[in-house]
């Protein structure tokens, strides 16, 4: 199989007054059609970072320093501005944090979609369509996110959060694109809203066949809605596996802990807290990121950072307690 | 027993606008006690809209309820002056939702621990006060010289959420409302935050009014709970109860819809389809009949509690040959 999404070393860098901090710093990806893939991290991990390096919109002081995003056979990260601009939302499309803040509230629904495709027309080819084809194609989108078709003559304060939520998800699915990336699209939700939403966006993959990206820090969500999930530490995957492996047998320490601090319902009153603190960009330790809170901490984790190492069943693992060198 | 504090058919609306007659029940007849002797954790859940900031609000005495009165130690707090009144304030803390938005980026953690110690003169002299500074901060788990002198932005979203229960505590409250707090702190520190909120229960006699959308965390604090749906208690009783074995239609999807971090239990099993919210849905009745997969021509009535245990009840007509309570009585049925 053909992997729709490659990312190879992607490296972005933001560069501040106190110095350069890598907020992504090799990281190494790779994702087939139809798969849906979860990326989880706590906040300043990079996982945000890496949706918007995807995305090419890391804006000033971040600057993408290397590596590639080839989506389709095509890196993103080489072409022009004009062409990417074409590639976002027809190769691939991104679903913002807080993503029904993001519809203008004095032009209607439907107006905003029919822009997203026209920004996209090409007058010189022949798929050039009418507006009202456009309309019809909208109207499918919204239906295809179980919105009912008069929502496109609507504005944004007539609808609830979730209704919402799921034009923008009807936006990002309009030009059929291969990569989909969601960016905590639930975190403002309620639990019902956001299993309504979560069905959504897995009903509307299916249909067009493309990828997930789903970014978030509520490792419940990933149990339920992703196969594979890489866990981001530091700018650095640490760990990725698909999803079973990583809730029952997780191997990186880091993964270990974060597992063991998820409450569930037999070990009611528990609370096992990931010791110590997300470390500071500005002053990464050396070696591994992950050492100074790390139970398994050896005395090469200080001095040398751990490379990926593949172990069985497609799982990749950046620990030295893995790596046959050491 | 003596109760710290009292809802009695406590209502609250709000109105809109000068002259239209537009107005919505936020809280409709809510009753509840909390004993002194007894410190206990109650979860208020809810999802948005449901009355669940209402009522902190109102227990907090920012608003003023429609109908019905808030007691504190036996007072309505409306009527509380002078010193009744800044006990009051004392005694009565708040931790809210969003850890950076409450601090003063200006002023330094010392400042903003000493300012209420001033305000309540509780410290006869600065070394005494640093004291309880450094104790109230040891007891949320952080180390006073990790934070002391520190401003706002250089601590972490969890760090800061510590020092807002440290800033709580060191009044030596009787109360604490919790709106929200960890919903905008990573994954890997809420338990912290939990185990905190916790260890001021166990071991400084303090009771919590833990106000929450999410059940997962509930489940693990609270000893009881109150299921809110637009203003109305669907289900209450004890968070075990209530969590294992949901009654109410709404509380059965509530918990049904919760992401376990569990592989084995997927979503959605009992598959229970809800309608969508509509926006202008003014039911009559049951808040959530016009959702409900059950509803049947009776919900039309306000259903009363029906209780089911000793220990949990459900208002909705589903369970009507069990025996109602007056919502008075609610109160019973938390255990504590």
């Amino acid at each position: 199989m053909n992997p729709v999404l490659q990312v190879n070393n992607l490296q972005v860098s933001y560069y501040t007054d106190a110095g350069r901090a890598r907020a992504l710093d090799g990281v190494d990806l790779t994702l087939n059609a139809g798969e849906k893939l979860g990326l989880v991290g706590e906040s300043g991990s990079g996982k945000s970072t890496m949706a918007l390096a995807m995305m090419r919109m890391i804006k000033p002081p971040g600057r993408i320093e290397g590596g590639q995003v080839i989506v389709d056979g095509t890196d993103l990260i080489t072409i022009s501005d004009a062409d990417m601009l074409k590639a976002r939302l027809s190769k691939i499309a991104y679903i913002p944090q807080g993503a029904m803040n993001s519809l203008n509230p004095v032009i209607r629904i439907g107006a905003q979609m029919m822009d997203a495709i026209k920004a996209h027309q090409d007058q010189s080819t022949s798929d050039w369509i009418s507006s009202a084809e456009m309309e019809k194609r909208c109207k499918q989108a919204l239906e295809a996110v179980d919105l009912r078709s008069n929502v496109f003559k609507m504005y944004a304060h007539e609808l609830s959060g979730g209704m919402k939520q799921r034009v923008c998800i009807a936006i990002s699915i309009l030009l059929r694109p291969k990569v989909i990336i969601a960016d905590e699209p639930t975190s403002a939700l309620d639990v019902v809203t956001q299993r309504q939403v979560m069905e959504t966006i897995d009903r509307v993959q299916d249909q067009i066949g493309a990828a997930v990206i789903l970014i978030g820090h509520d490792m419940g969500l990933m149990a339920q809605f992703v196969d594979k999930v890489a866990v981001m530490y530091a700018g650095r995957l640490m760990e990725l596996s698909n999803v079973r492996d990583m809730f029952t047998d997780p191997k990186h320490p880091y993964a270990q802990a974060l597992i063991r601090s998820l409450p569930n319902l037999e070990n009611k009153g528990v609370f096992n807290g990931i010791p110590g603190m997300a470390p500071a960009l500005l002053q990464l330790p050396g070696g591994c990121a992950f050492h100074p809170r790390c139970l398994h901490a050896m005395e090469i984790c200080t001095i040398q950072r751990p490379q990926p190492t593949p172990l069985p069943g497609g799982r990749i693992v950046e620990c030295y307690l893995y790596s046959e060198k050491v | 027993m003596s109760d710290l504090l009292e809802f009695r058919n406590v209502t609250k609306t709000y109105s809109r606008g000068l002259l239209s007659r537009v107005s919505t029940t936020a809280l409709s007849d809510i009753s509840l006690k909390l004993e002194t002797e007894q410190p206990t954790i109650l979860t208020v859940a809810g999802e948005s809209g449901s009355g669940k900031t209402t009522l902190a609000m109102l227990l907090l005495g920012f608003i003023t309820p429609t109908s019905g009165e808030i007691l504190y130690k036996g007072k309505d707090i409306q009527t509380l002056r002078g010193e009744e009144r800044m006990l009051f304030r004392r005694e009565v803390q708040a931790v809210f939702q969003d850890p950076f938005a409450v601090f003063n980026p200006f002023y330094t953690v010392d400042h903003l621990l000493s300012v209420p110690l001033d305000r309540f003169k509780l410290a006869t002299s600065k070394s005494e006060a640093r004291a309880i500074m450094m104790e109230a901060l040891t007891a949320v788990g952080l180390r006073p010289g990790d934070v002391l002198g520190r401003f706002p932005h250089q601590l972490s979203g969890g760090q800061r959420q510590r020092i807002n229960v440290a800033r709580a505590l060191l009044l030596r409250p009787k109360l604490l409302v919790a709106d929200e707090p960890v919903s905008m702190v990573d994954a890997s520190l809420r338990a912290n935050i939990l185990e905190t909120l916790r260890g001021l229960q166990r071991n400084h006699g303090v009771s919590i009014i833990y106000i929450t959308h999410d059940l997962t965390t509930a489940y693990h604090i609270a000893k009881s709970i109150i299921v809110l749906y637009r203003g109305s208690v669907m289900e209450a009783g004890e968070v075990d109860a209530v969590i294992k074995t949901p009654q109410h239609p709404y509380t059965r999807l509530l918990v049904d819809s919760i992401p376990w971090p569990d592989i084995n239990r997927r979503w959605g099993e009992t598959e229970i389809k809800a309608k969508e919210m509509e926006l202008s849905d003014h039911a009559l009745g049951c808040k959530f009949s016009s959702r409900c997969p059950f509803v049947m021509d009776k919900c039309k009535e306000i259903p009363p509690l029906f209780r089911l245990t000793q220990h949990q009840a459900a208002s909705c007509y589903l369970f009507e040959q069990n025996p109602s309570i007056a919502p008075e009585k609610l109160s019973d049925l938390l255990p504590v």
